[in-house]
């Protein structure tokens, strides 16, 4: 998919994502809008990957270590046809398959997640089996920035280097928020590139919310032969949606009728605008 | 009328309390102080807070140390985590080592409902049981909660406590009495059976009490608010005198509240027994209330249990 249709796919996502919450009353709002982008970056565009063979053994794999953000993995893997667009509508209710986070009963899911910190470990598992077998598939994993206080995700830092994993990608979605506020203020991390870097990953910053450069980076990596890829990408949490962008009680806060309407007008006239971009091209 | 004051605020409100008097008591944090309701606590007493942001092997550590030094941490942490997550830090730097570390699980069993097997805790009694020395409780209404959590405080040494997300309604009338750790509550007598419960699963056994009530059924209710140290004493005379027993608990069937009245049970006094708890299946996603419903764990299916035991 060319990038401006991408915009307008992640427009689209957002607005299945916060319909689908606002019925379920439940979802992890803020996070999920963030790194939705991403999410569409990879699965229109880079990923190799077949809805309809969601086991091809070639397929590109991607893991969500911040599982929490499952929505906008759901809407996507819908809309792509892994499974009944119909069933995003039995999102967290009893007895379902699309529960609160990753569910690899669900085609399309790779690896369950949900508690932070296991996904890079899994990433390095699955690109080093790649590189036994000589296999050119490439693993991407994404994490929260909050995320980053979990030791096990240090432990997987160490060992994606050694093991010369370059067709690992790992991205922070660096949204600066998490819970109870600011990063920075609940358990700092910056310099946090330089760590990435000292623990020998090639870092690259870029920002997570622009298509081309999403897409630009994705397609890039590897760039340097024997080393993974860490892709800092700096969101904005409640990206699209104004009155959520950058608001951490929007972390699971649930939109009501009111917010629901403004939120869709929003990204409704945002596709709109998309669409005559895509026109005047 | 309904109760709507969960546990983990009125965890917060005691501390608050008892903290104007004893400054070495501290709270820390996972990002969890929302969820734990202990904004109100970082927000009153800053140098007695300690938020450590998502690391709970970290806050375990972090807590034993300061404990080392004096202090009276309460970790409040999402009980699936901070049971399993920290498991080692509990047993190496909580109980080996004998720091006075209080673990407070929030958001235990199945309180996470929709969110999967990662967020359920139903393992927690299981392999928090099996580590020397660490007290293990789960309150089962606020008026209990408060005075746990002043016994807790006055305790020296490790214990793990699990509560739950939602407000429960009340098993004590007031807060007027007496909560030993280790020493079980019967709230209910009766001679043909006792149901021993544990937090939650409390309200259920009662009402499942006078469901039985109403069939003749003469139940004994025994509040097991510490699974460990167990009070064998209670469970050898519930044995003794009622014949048969029944175990209800927001947990694996393995190895939990169960397992652990059935291991005194066998040895001092065998008697028919049933153990109502989460089978050992993947995790069902639901409201907590759907999930109960779908085992249940419910004061109707209690009933079938004990009518059936009895050969009724
Ligand atoms: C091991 C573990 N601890 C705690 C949680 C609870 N939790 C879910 S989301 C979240 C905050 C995540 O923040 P961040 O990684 O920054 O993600 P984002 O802001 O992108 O949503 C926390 C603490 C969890 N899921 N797993």
């Amino acid at each position: 998919m060319e990038t401006t249709a991408l915009k307008a796919k992640a427009a689209q996502i957002r607005m299945d994502l916060l319909k689908m919450i606002h019925g379920a009353k439940t979802g992890h709002t803020g996070g999920s809008l963030s790194n939705t982008d991403i999410l569409t970056a990879l699965y229109y565009r880079v990923m190799k990957i077949d809805p309809a063979n969601p086991k091809w053994d070639g397929r590109d794999r991607f893991i969500a270590s911040k599982g929490h953000s499952v929505e906008s993995l759901w809407c996507i893997l819908g809309d792509l046809g892994f499974f009944p667009k119909e069933e995003l509508k039995t999102f967290s209710q009893f007895g379902t398959r699309l529960i609160g986070h990753p569910n690899n009963k669900v085609p399309g899911i790779e690896m369950n997640t949900g508690a932070l910190g296991h996904g890079l470990a899994i990433g390095v598992g699955m690109a080093l089996a790649a590189k036994r077998d000589g296999r050119d598939y490439r693993v991407f994993c994404l994490m929260g920035d909050g995320e980053q206080a979990e030791g096990s995700v240090w432990e997987a830092a160490m060992a994606g280097p050694h093991y010369k994993l370059d067709n690992l990608v790992a991205i922070i979605d660096r949204n600066r928020l998490q819970i109870s506020g600011s990063t920075e203020e609940v358990m700092g991390l910056e310099p946090l590139e330089e760590k990435w870097a000292a623990f020998g990953w090639h870092v690259v910053s870029i920002d997570g919310n622009d298509m081309e450069q999403l897409v630009r980076t994705f397609e890039a990596a590897p760039s340097i032969p024997g080393k993974p890829t860490l892709v800092m990408a700096n969101t904005v949490k409640g990206k699209g949606v104004s009155f959520a962008e950058n608001v951490a009680h929007w972390h699971h806060h649930v939109p009501n009728e009111e917010q629901l309407a403004l939120a869709l007008a929003e990204l409704s006239a945002a596709i709109e605008s998309y669409e005559q971009e895509g026109l005047v091209r | 009328m309904a109760n709507t004051i969960p546990n983990r605020q009125v965890i917060c409100d005691t501390l608050l309390e008892l903290a104007k008097e004893d400054r070495d008591i501290m709270v820390l944090a996972s990002d969890s102080r929302g969820s734990a309701a202990m904004a109100p606590f970082a927000k009153a007493y800053p140098e007695q807070f300690v938020e450590v942001g998502i690391a709970e092997q970290n806050i375990v550590g972090i807590s034993a140390g300061l404990a080392h030094s004096g202090k009276k941490p309460f970790v409040t942490s999402p009980a699936c985590f901070l049971s399993m997550r920290s498991i080692e830090q509990i047993k190496v730097d909580v109980a080996y080592s004998a720091t006075n570390v209080k673990l407070v699980g929030i958001s235990g069993g199945v309180s996470y409902g929709a969110l999967g097997m990662s967020h359920h805790s139903v393992q927690d009694l299981a392999v928090s049981r099996a580590i020397p020395g660490l007290a293990v409780i789960l309150p089962a209404d606020r008026h209990e909660t408060k005075r746990m959590t002043e016994a807790l405080v006055k305790h020296e040494g490790g214990a793990y406590i699990r509560i739950g997300r939602n407000p429960v309604e009340d098993v004590y009338e007031n807060d007027d009495y007496e909560f030993v750790i280790g020493k079980a509550v019967t709230l209910r007598e009766g001679g043909d059976l006792t149901i021993i419960a544990a937090g939650e699963t409390v309200r259920v056994a009662l009402d499942a009490h006078d469901a039985l009530k109403e069939a003749g059924v003469s139940c004994r209710v025994i509040n097991m608010h510490t699974i460990k140290p167990l009070d064998e004493e209670a469970v050898i005379r519930a044995a003794a005198e009622t014949g048969h027993i029944i175990t209800v608990e927001e947990h694996s069937i393995h190895g939990g509240l169960g397992a652990a009245v059935a291991e005194v049970v066998v040895q001092h006094k065998p008697v028919p027994m049933r153990i109502l708890g989460i089978p050992d299946e993947p995790a069902i996603a639901g409201k907590s209330a759907e999930v109960f419903d779908h085992y249940g764990i419910s004061a109707g299916n209690i009933k079938k249990i004990a009518l059936d035991l009895l050969g009724r």
